[in-house]
């Protein structure tokens, strides 16, 4: 109980400072309007082949949740970073929960937070006029949430080991590019792409992830790389096995 | 949780704690009643931080051993965790919050019934004066009024033990005053130890039961502030009256004087436990038939001692050493 009520304490407040900061949310809502309004426009009539029927704002909607999965997740992780130079760190690290429940609070918390972020993207496919159903959003909502869990393990574990937020340009080079372009979410990875890169794309938990999301958003228009339940295995395994990472990270002592 | 009474709050066993070669803390054994104010007082980079780290489980101790509460350091760290109380000399509160939330998230952290947290809540919010401030976000403190919440957050457990490292750094004369009387009123009122580390002279003089002084990882001496302060031969008694050689012929040979100066209007006493001679002298004069025309008494204070034992001062606050961050985040509470 007490463990719990240490989870639920800091999911909270993860949740209480995300909402409390307008500047970010409203950030929130550029990135992916360039993206689709832009970029999507832009390749569209610049000759892009997207497979099947579909526009290229449609064929990257699904990846642009993604990339706002990624990225939100990415930088809540580092967050992590913050706290250690803001001191607040040793006030959780001191305190008598466990390191597991210390790790699962600030995940669940920063997952909160990401989520919302995909959430918002989704209403803007919406009012874009992307052919979105509403009721989508409940098939969608929890890949959103299996795509976060780890996204947000990879950060809070890389974070632990970084002692200054100068590194935050190291995560962007090394994690954030990489998982984005290597995820299929802004071009198929089917047939026709290199084999380096098919390979390379496969070792990313994130594919699994777009893969998922445009099962279910694009329907029949779109034949997926695998089946959705193995997608969501994949991403299951993977969830898994960064928490477990990221609590040992965690349970370390100077 | 099972303490016996009887035992020390704290024992430590030669702890010690070595950085890439560097020794922090230099096999320290110390023990600490249960109960008492102990003050470690030394220069900056003396190793106190390290050793209060290491007994608040924060850090692990190259060797040694060390017993909080009865549990041990190494093996019981949850136990340790769960009895003590600790506010960091660095600032570590969340300043998106209010007051009342980091209580509440803290209240969550230990345990605390939920039952019980209001109650206690606005206990502690009151005894350090936050009440009407409790709802504003953090941001909106002052440095003081920082300090004083984080004291309060320390207490909203029930430790048994509070660690208060560095309590009034950087902050104004007055908020100092304030804590201390913070600090004073807390063990009157509840049954607590307190382990307090200061480069101040004055707070470990006025807070401390016992002060350990504490130079390059290595406790130097370790007493009350009194008998640290009697250590130091020469508690100085001057005397101002017109027959100063006739005083001092009587008071010749009398014990504990150890040197006698006769100096304009009066004499001057260098003796061992000056408030114990002054009413002998006073007795002689009078006995005598000689006009005293006033007495004083000047007791070495703590930075004497300090200077004995380590062979230097105490370092100014000036050279406080701040790194980035932190220097801003203090900069900016002050």
């Amino acid at each position: 109980m007490t463990e719990l009520r240490g989870i639920y304490t800091l999911w909270l407040r993860e949740v209480k400072r995300y909402l409390r900061d307008r500047a970010r949310i409203i950030s929130s809502f550029v990135q992916p309007l360039l993206w689709l309004g832009i970029f999507g426009s832009g390749i569209r009539f610049a000759g892009n082949q997207v497979p099947g029927n579909l526009s290229t704002q449609q064929f990257i909607f699904p990846g642009i949740i993604g990339q706002t999965l990624l990225f939100t997740s990415m930088f809540m992780g580092i967050s992590v970073i913050w706290d250690k130079e803001f001191g607040f760190m040793k006030e959780i690290l001191v305190s008598p929960i466990s390191r597991f429940s210390v790790f699962l609070g600030k995940m669940f918390g920063d997952s909160t937070d990401a989520v919302i972020q995909g959430t918002i993207v989704f209403v803007l496919g919406l009012l874009l006029g992307l052919q979105l159903n509403p009721l989508m959003f409940l098939e969608t909502l929890p890949i959103m949430i299996l795509i976060t869990f780890g996204l947000v393990s990879i950060g809070l574990t890389v974070a632990s080991f970084m002692e200054s937020l100068e590194s935050f340009g190291v995560i962007q080079s090394f994690i954030n590019l990489p998982l984005f372009f290597l995820s299929g979410a802004i071009f198929p990875i089917g047939a026709g792409v290199p084999t380096w890169l098919q390979v390379a794309s496969s070792f990313n938990p994130l594919t699994y992830g777009v893969d998922a999301l445009r099962t279910v958003i694009l329907g029949n228009a779109w034949s997926p790389l695998h089946p959705l339940y193995y997608n969501l295995l994949i991403m299951c395994a993977f969830d898994v096995a960064m928490i477990t990472i990221g609590t040992l990270a965690f349970s370390r002592r100077k | 949780m099972q303490v016996k009474p009887l035992e020390n709050a704290i024992e430590t066993t030669e702890l010690t704690r070595r950085f890439n070669g560097l020794v922090a803390v230099d096999k320290l054994t110390i023990s600490v009643e249960r109960g008492e104010v102990f003050g470690l007082l030394g220069p900056n980079g003396a190793g106190k931080t390290t050793t209060i780290s290491m007994l608040c489980t924060i850090l692990k101790p190259t060797s040694g051993s060390a017993r909080v509460n009865g549990f041990d350091i190494a093996k019981q760290d949850t136990l340790v965790r769960k009895s003590i109380g600790i506010v960091f000399q660095d600032p570590s509160i969340d300043d998106r919050l209010t007051g009342r939330e980091n209580l509440y998230m803290h209240a969550n952290l230990y345990g605390v019934p939920p039952g019980e947290q209001k109650s206690r809540i606005d206990r502690v919010l009151k005894l350090v004066e936050l009440e009407s401030r409790a709802d504003d976000i953090l941001r909106t403190y002052s440095g003081g009024m920082r300090r004083r919440l984080e004291i309060a957050r320390g207490l909203i457990h029930y430790p048994r033990v509070l660690f208060l490292d560095e309590p009034t750094i950087g902050l104004d004369p007055q908020t100092r005053e304030h804590i201390w009387s913070y600090i004073e009123d807390l063990r009157k009122a509840q049954d607590i130890t307190v382990v307090l580390t200061t480069h101040y002279m004055d707070e470990a003089d006025r807070l401390s039961d016992r002060i350990a002084i504490m130079d390059y990882g290595k406790i130097v001496a370790s007493d009350t502030p009194i008998k640290l302060k009697e250590t130091l031969e020469g508690d100085v008694i001057t005397v101002k009256t017109k027959e100063a050689d006739k005083l001092s012929s009587i008071l010749a040979g009398t014990a504990g004087i150890l040197k006698t100066n006769i100096a304009g209007e009066g004499i001057e006493l260098t003796v061992r436990g000056g408030r114990a001679i002054l009413p002998r002298v006073v007795e002689a004069a009078a006995k005598n038939g000689i006009f005293v025309e006033s007495v004083s008494l000047r007791e070495p204070n703590l930075s004497d001692v300090f200077l004995h034992y380590t062979g230097r001062a105490i370092r100014a606050e000036g050279s406080d050493e701040l790194h980035g961050l932190s220097a801003i985040r203090r900069r900016r509470i002050r």
